[in-house]
């Protein structure tokens, strides 16, 4: 993390009409970080992510990006961030190259065309119009005319949504590349895979708000345990005694599933199965994992990030 | 893949005005309705209005005498008649075909003899003096004072030549109003104006641009047209041609910022596609495309003479048929002016960018 921050935001707050999308929310994202804001759809990312771009006002609130404020230097401003919106149509019948052509003119200083053609894998597809890529060659072109202005922050709304897995990685490895310069990015997604991944940091967002922030190693540790054993039985199982057993951290009840936060898993385990043995619960299915930030969420909301 | 780092940082880069009016050149290119609508369809409309309204030899009227035995001398009367065609026909059914509109006149033997017609119909009116012209004469009635008819049909004062102009300022107009308006609120409803936005681009570039490509698209359009009525109908230019270029761009200009104002709030197609038509069709009517706007009644004359489409199809006219120099239409030069630059400005301050 670098020493002067690339975004700051304090107590922002944004309504339309009666509904508060955004409802006091802090932000600080150090200079060189790959920061995540991960939430539910209706979460209020992406109108977080647009009041940081500069493209909505905030209802009340604070933002800096750069140390510089959007209505003193919009336009210095705006020539040093890259920006891929959440649905961008670029026009259908321009090609990949007339499209990048087109929003390079728009910045002072960036990458020749070929290059940047060459880094995001399109430059069999420069004379392809735009309606005739598939999902991840649009998406990567997006993102193209991102990097067109050699931008010190990324904003990336969302930029895996839709795509098949092979495209997800060939974005991530962009990305990835782009981090390794020492350069901020900022993104928002609900595949919690994606922030784990990619993010140095995470801000957990629900209902407008942050619920949890740290690392996704922390967040992860905060659930007290790395492992999460989910189980379903017959009868009702004793919850507090489940919690005493030695290893477990957190016990939580969603319909028939009990799912329990446990340290490590291979001792925990048989002393699991002797207790439902002793209790007379007759198991009808059991399963673990490695604990994610999608447990993280759950844990904080009692909800799933899809739901 | 390349490291980012060893990306050339400062490859040359070319105006975004150019590019912005590459690209608005381009998707129109690229879209062959667009370029039916704006080069093909005023062609198309001037060969079937031409040919529909082509200088024919004056029709025959149709009249009716009702039959009976003291009408048989007006039937050889108007026999030789070249302009009247009688149908010879008894007392209900020659009421029924003046009814329905198959004769304009129906000559009713008795003492004095009665011409049945409707005075509003103009062909009743016309009818009616060539058969009591032709009837008196043969009667006996002397001319008293001798008269020389000429006949006038040469070019420029054809219905052609009246059309062609307006078709001009009509095909000016559509392609403004939806080449403009809706493609803006396309750009909007795709959110590529929002995207377009998160970069350094300059607003008025982006306006801009729309306005500059209208003027390079009736480059095409105006040659197309001109050269499609001069060879094929024979319609004059007797003004100066420069001038007719520059009355087009500027009505063009026009019609580009008419349309940025109504596409600069819209969110969806349908709402703007009603606005265009809302603002267009009125024109169409009465600002002279297929009529003259003078047949409309005095008191609404004022309003219709400030129309931006009627300022420009009177001026095209003027200049092409009369002759006419910049002076005598510098008044519908005026009103373009006027139209454009509040229209641009009025676009530019309310324009919703998200």
């Amino acid at each position: 993390m670098g020493t002067k921050p690339a975004i700051v935001c304090r107590a922002l707050v944004k309504d339309y009409g009666s509904l508060r999308a955004v409802n006091g929310l802090d932000l600080e994202v150090g200079a060189g970080e790959c920061f995540g804001l991960l939430g539910p759809n209706g979460a209020g990312k992406t109108t977080t992510v647009e009041i940081l771009e500069g493209l909505l006002p905030p209802t009340s609130g604070e933002v800096e990006i750069l140390g510089r404020t959007w209505q003193a230097e919009r336009g210095a401003l705006r020539q040093r961030l890259g920006i891929s919106l959440q649905e961008t149509n670029l026009a259908d019948k321009l090609t990949v190259e007339e499209t990048l052509r087109l929003f390079r003119s728009f910045y002072a200083a960036g990458p020749d065309i070929t290059s940047l053609l060459e880094l995001v894998s399109l430059t069999d597809k420069r004379q392809t119009w735009y309606v005739k890529l598939s999902g991840g060659q649009k998406q990567r072109l997006a993102v193209a005319c991102a990097l067109v202005g050699d931008p010190e922050i990324l904003f990336l709304d969302e930029p895996t949504t839709g795509l098949d897995p092979q495209s997800r990685r060939q974005l991530w490895g962009l990305i990835e590349q782009f981090k390794s310069e020492g350069r901020t990015v900022l993104l928002t997604t609900h595949y919690m895979d994606e922030a784990q991944r990619l993010c140095d940091r995470v801000a957990v967002v629900d209902k407008g708000k942050v619920i949890a922030l740290g690392s996704p190693r922390e967040l992860i540790q905060s659930l007290g345990g790395t492992d999460v054993v989910e189980i379903r039985c017959e009868g009702e199982p004793d919850e507090e005694r489940l919690k005493g057993l030695p290893g477990v951290h957190a016990v939580k009840r969603r319909a028939d599933v009990v799912s329990l936060t446990v340290e490590h898993l291979h001792k925990t385990l048989p002393l699991l199965l002797a207790h439902f043995q002793q209790n007379g619960n007759t198991l009808n299915g059991l399963s673990t994992h490695h604990a994610t930030l999608e447990d993280v969420f759950v844990n904080l909301t009692g909800r799933h990030l899809r739901d | 893949m390349p490291n980012p780092t060893t990306l050339g940082r400062h490859s040359r880069r070319q105006h975004p005005l150019w590019q912005l009016s590459l690209m608005r050149w381009r998707i129109f290119a690229r879209e062959p309705s667009a370029l039916f609508w704006t080069y093909g369809f005023p062609v198309v409309l001037a060969l079937a209005l031409g040919v529909a309204f082509r200088n024919r030899p004056p029709e025959a009227s149709d009249i009716a005498i009702q039959a009976s035995p003291e009408a048989e001398i007006w039937r050889s009367a108007l026999a030789t008649n070249q302009t009247v065609h009688v149908h010879w026909l008894d007392a209900q059914k020659a009421r029924d075909a003046l009814r329905s509109g198959k004769v304009a006149l129906v000559v009713v033997p008795g003492q004095p003899r009665t011409y049945l017609f409707d005075p509003t119909r103009p062909e009743s009116r016309i009818a009616r003096a060539i058969v009591d012209d032709a009837l008196q004469r043969a009667e006996g009635r002397a001319d008293v004072a001798p008269v020389n008819d000429q006949l006038i049909t040469e070019p420029g004062s054809r219905y052609i030549d009246f059309l062609i102009p307006g078709l001009l300022g009509f095909n000016l107009m559509s392609s403004g109003l939806w080449g403009v308006g809706f493609v803006i609120v396309e750009m909007r409803v795709r959110k590529l104006i929002k995207r377009m936005t998160a970069t350094p681009m300059s607003r008025t570039h982006f306006l801009l641009s729309f306005v500059l490509v209208r003027g390079a698209f009736l480059l095409g359009e105006l040659p197309i047209l001109l050269s499609f009525a001069h060879w094929v109908f024979d319609v004059p230019i007797r003004g100066s041609l420069i001038l007719l270029v520059g009355l087009s761009a500027l009505g063009s200009l026009m019609f580009a910022g008419i349309g940025l104002l109504l596409g600069c709030r819209a969110q969806n197609t349908h709402t703007v596609a009603g606005l265009v038509n809302l603002v267009s069709l009125p024109m169409l009517v009465t600002s002279g495309v297929f009529f003259s706007a003078a047949r409309f009644p005095p008191i609404v004359q004022p309003i219709i003479n400030y129309l931006p489409l009627t300022a420009l199809i009177q001026a095209v006219r003027t200049v092409m048929l009369d002759g006419a120099d910049a002076s005598a239409v510098a008044g519908q030069i005026a009103t373009m002016l006027a139209w454009g630059l509040i229209c641009f400005g009025l676009a530019l301050r309310l324009f919703r960018w998200q």
